[in-house]
């Protein structure tokens, strides 16, 4: 099993397939194996992309598919329009990729998704891949190997990082989710690890911050109530200077709050190990492990 | 960001329905009408604490106003220079109250906050003195909660009607002008009421272009941070001498740390992001070498940037601009092997592993 996505065959669609990104992700996650069914760009029905049909909108798409997960490659003016179509036309599953969508639309799109029952990846974020079921985003497809370490992240090429170094070293992973670097995310860190806890699959639990906010603090609580799983950290942004955004529109510290520190400082009081460099994380985890 | 000065707030409050005080934008004495009463002249600039600094006075006639302005227009605030100033009516204040709508990460909505105790910075008001409520963006501000927040300030049934309105002009800022913070602090309590003595809009970068009238300024940023900033680069500079350039904004990060931890002084944060073209990677040397002269240190983890893609930026930028500083390349992920063999051809060296790269950046920088 795994989280979110768990359904071997599930079929997807991409929005935006004819963008670049878009056509490009499109074949890397079918060579995945992804069940990539078809993709919607509004007037270029009709023709398709090395193969996958295209649809005007995501009502054909899901008429002549049976689609039930989309993958967001739609530029960030036109992407909550396009994530709303999606939920109204009853996809369940939304991974949203753009970036520099306003919070102000997520705050809003989030609320709608919840009231329809859908769920949402991201946005601004590298997607989700649950090892040997799909991979739904843009995460390069040789650094995940089966294995029993759930992951979830606020960053994308860190996530690689640290996903490479648990495959490399004999581990492996049953879900990836790379929750965004936004301030308002579809799917919080803090669900993302309950759910990691309700998985049979997965044996231990890496949870990559960042500073900003307080995710990471809230998270930490709920391992320390809820989660018997062993759970490892990684916080990125330590030397990072106040006020400033760090690439990511969440990854800022303001005033005194959202430092690297207290979410350090927060997992350490929740019992959880915290890497201070993502070699350490496999070490750790087989630590963690051992000791159970 | 961008953070609206004070009078084009005060503009926006009064489209919005919250009252101001009369006042008359001046730049020139010339712009200085005679009066003869109590008015406050000051100075708009994008930082905090200007009264502190004397960019408020009191004034109460052509003349003071005039000596006032030319002190001020003296004045360095934070490396900026009042150009404008905001005349207007000085007000007899019986009471400084707080008051402002923006995001609540944690609830995912937006929250009103107000407190009794304004004209201070709100982060130092005890918890139990500040009104906190979430607004949910699909009902918008509730008649109770209005109730609710007078109350809390200890209002008037009067006064209680002007801040019914204040918040649902200010609320109404924050969503339609999709600001990150729609501030009055303080929110003065004098003879005629509530007014807003002063303004604090900020809108958020990644709803501009829903904003064409909203002009982009930056402020608070060096010279290296805007020219990245206007290239669609992210960029930050810090303090050290290694320069990093990175591919993505967690593992920029990850870098910084780990060059810190090892005794190193990084020089900047810059995420080269998504890119397949050599290009931007050649922009993106460039600019580092305006922070370093020492050693580069260039971190890429392939998958919509590929390491052949930045393999190539890096060996014309290095026959372009031959720069002084030492090179340290490490690239895994796509099209890893290409990425070094073309470096190697250009005799440049590449490394997998991380942590042996940061070693060598910082014994280098340390040479």
């Amino acid at each position: 099993m795994a989280i979110i996505v768990t359904e071997k065959g599930l079929p997807v669609i991409v929005q935006g397939i004819t963008g670049h990104q878009g056509s490009f992700h499109a074949s890397q996650m079918k060579a995945f194996g992804t069940n990539i069914v078809g993709g919607v760009t509004p007037g270029k029905g009709g023709t398709n992309i090395n193969g996958i049909p295209v649809f005007d909108s995501v009502k054909d798409a899901v008429k002549e598919t049976g689609a039930k997960a989309s993958v967001v490659f739609v530029p960030a003016p036109y992407a909550p329009d396009a994530v709303i179509e999606a939920i109204d036309s009853g996809i369940k599953i939304i991974v949203i990729i753009t970036e520099h969508i306003p919070f102000h639309d997520m705050t809003k799109l989030k609320l709608y998704a919840k009231l329809m029952g859908a769920k949402l990846v991201g946005p601004n974020g590298p997607g989700i891949t649950s090892v040997g079921i799909a991979k739904l985003g843009i995460m390069p497809n040789s650094i995940f190997k089966p294995g029993p370490i759930g992951v979830v992240s606020r960053s994308g090429t860190l996530t690689y990082e640290i996903v490479n170094t648990i495959s490399e070293a004999g581990l492996g992973e049953t879900t990836v989710i790379g929750i965004g670097g936004d301030q308002v995310v579809g799917t919080t860190m803090q669900e993302a690890v309950r759910m990691f806890q309700q998985d049979e699959s997965t044996k231990a639990i890496v949870v990559v911050g960042e500073i900003g906010g307080t995710a990471e603090e809230e998270t930490a609580e709920i391992i320390r109530k809820e989660v018997s799983k062993p759970v490892i950290a990684f916080i990125a942004g330590r030397y990072a200077p106040p006020g400033k955004r760090m690439g990511h529109a969440g990854a800022i510290i303001t005033g005194n709050k959202g430092t690297a520190q207290s979410k350090i400082n927060a997992f350490q009081e929740a019992g959880v190990k915290v890497a201070s460099r993502p070699s350490e994380i496999p070490v750790l985890i087989r630590q963690k492990l051992q000791s159970l | 960001m961008v953070d609206l000065l004070e009078y084009e707030g005060k503009s926006i409050f009064k489209e919005y329905g919250i009252p101001v005080p009369e006042f008359a934008v001046v730049s020139d004495e010339k712009d200085i009408p005679d009066f003869n009463e109590k008015m406050v002249i000051k100075a708009q600039v994008p930082t905090g604490g200007r009264g502190k600094r004397g960019g408020v006075r009191i004034v109460n006639n052509r003349e003071e106003a005039i000596k006032a302005m030319k002190e001020i227009k003296n004045i360095d605030f934070d490396g900026y220079r009042a150009e404008k100033f905001i005349l207007e009516k000085a007000y007899n204040i019986r009471k400084e109250l707080y008051i402002s709508v923006t995001l609540d990460r944690s609830a995912e909505m937006p929250v009103v906050l107000a407190s009794a105790e304004g004209g201070v910075d709100i982060n130092s008001v005890p918890q139990e003195k500040i009104y906190k409520k979430p607004i949910n963006p699909f009902v918008g501000v509730t008649e109770y909660s209005k109730r609710e927040l007078s109350k809390f300030l200890n209002l008037t049934a009067e006064q209680a009607q002007e801040m019914g309105k204040i918040l649902s002009g200010l609320y109404n800022i924050y969503d339609r002008l999709d600001a990150s913070l729609a501030e009055i602090n303080p929110l003065g309590l004098t003879d005629n009421g509530l007014i807003a003595l002063d303004s604090k809009i900020t809108v958020e970068d990644d709803a501009l272009f829903r904003h064409k009238d909203i002009p982009i300024r930056y402020f608070g940023l060096d010279e290296i941070e805007l020219e990245a900033k206007k290239k669609g680069l992210s960029f930050v500079k810090l303090e050290g001498d290694i320069g990093i350039i990175a591919n993505g904004a967690g593992l920029n990060m990850a870098t910084i740390d780990l060059i810190a931890q090892a005794g190193g002084k990084p020089a900047n944060f810059f995420d080269l992001g998504g890119t397949d073209d050599p290009e931007k990677v050649i922009q993106a040397i460039e600019l580092a070498s305006k922070v370093t002269n020492k050693v580069l240190f260039i971190n890429i983890f392939g998958g919509v940037t590929r390491c052949d893609t930045v393999a190539r930026g890096v060996v014309q930028a290095i026959n372009e601009l031959k720069p002084k500083f030492k090179l340290v390349v490490r690239i895994r992920g796509a099209n890893e092997e290409e990425g070094r063999k073309i470096l190697l051809e250009n005799k440049i060296e590449s490394m997998l592993n991380l942590d042996e790269a940061v070693e060598r950046v910082v014994k280098l920088a340390g040479e």
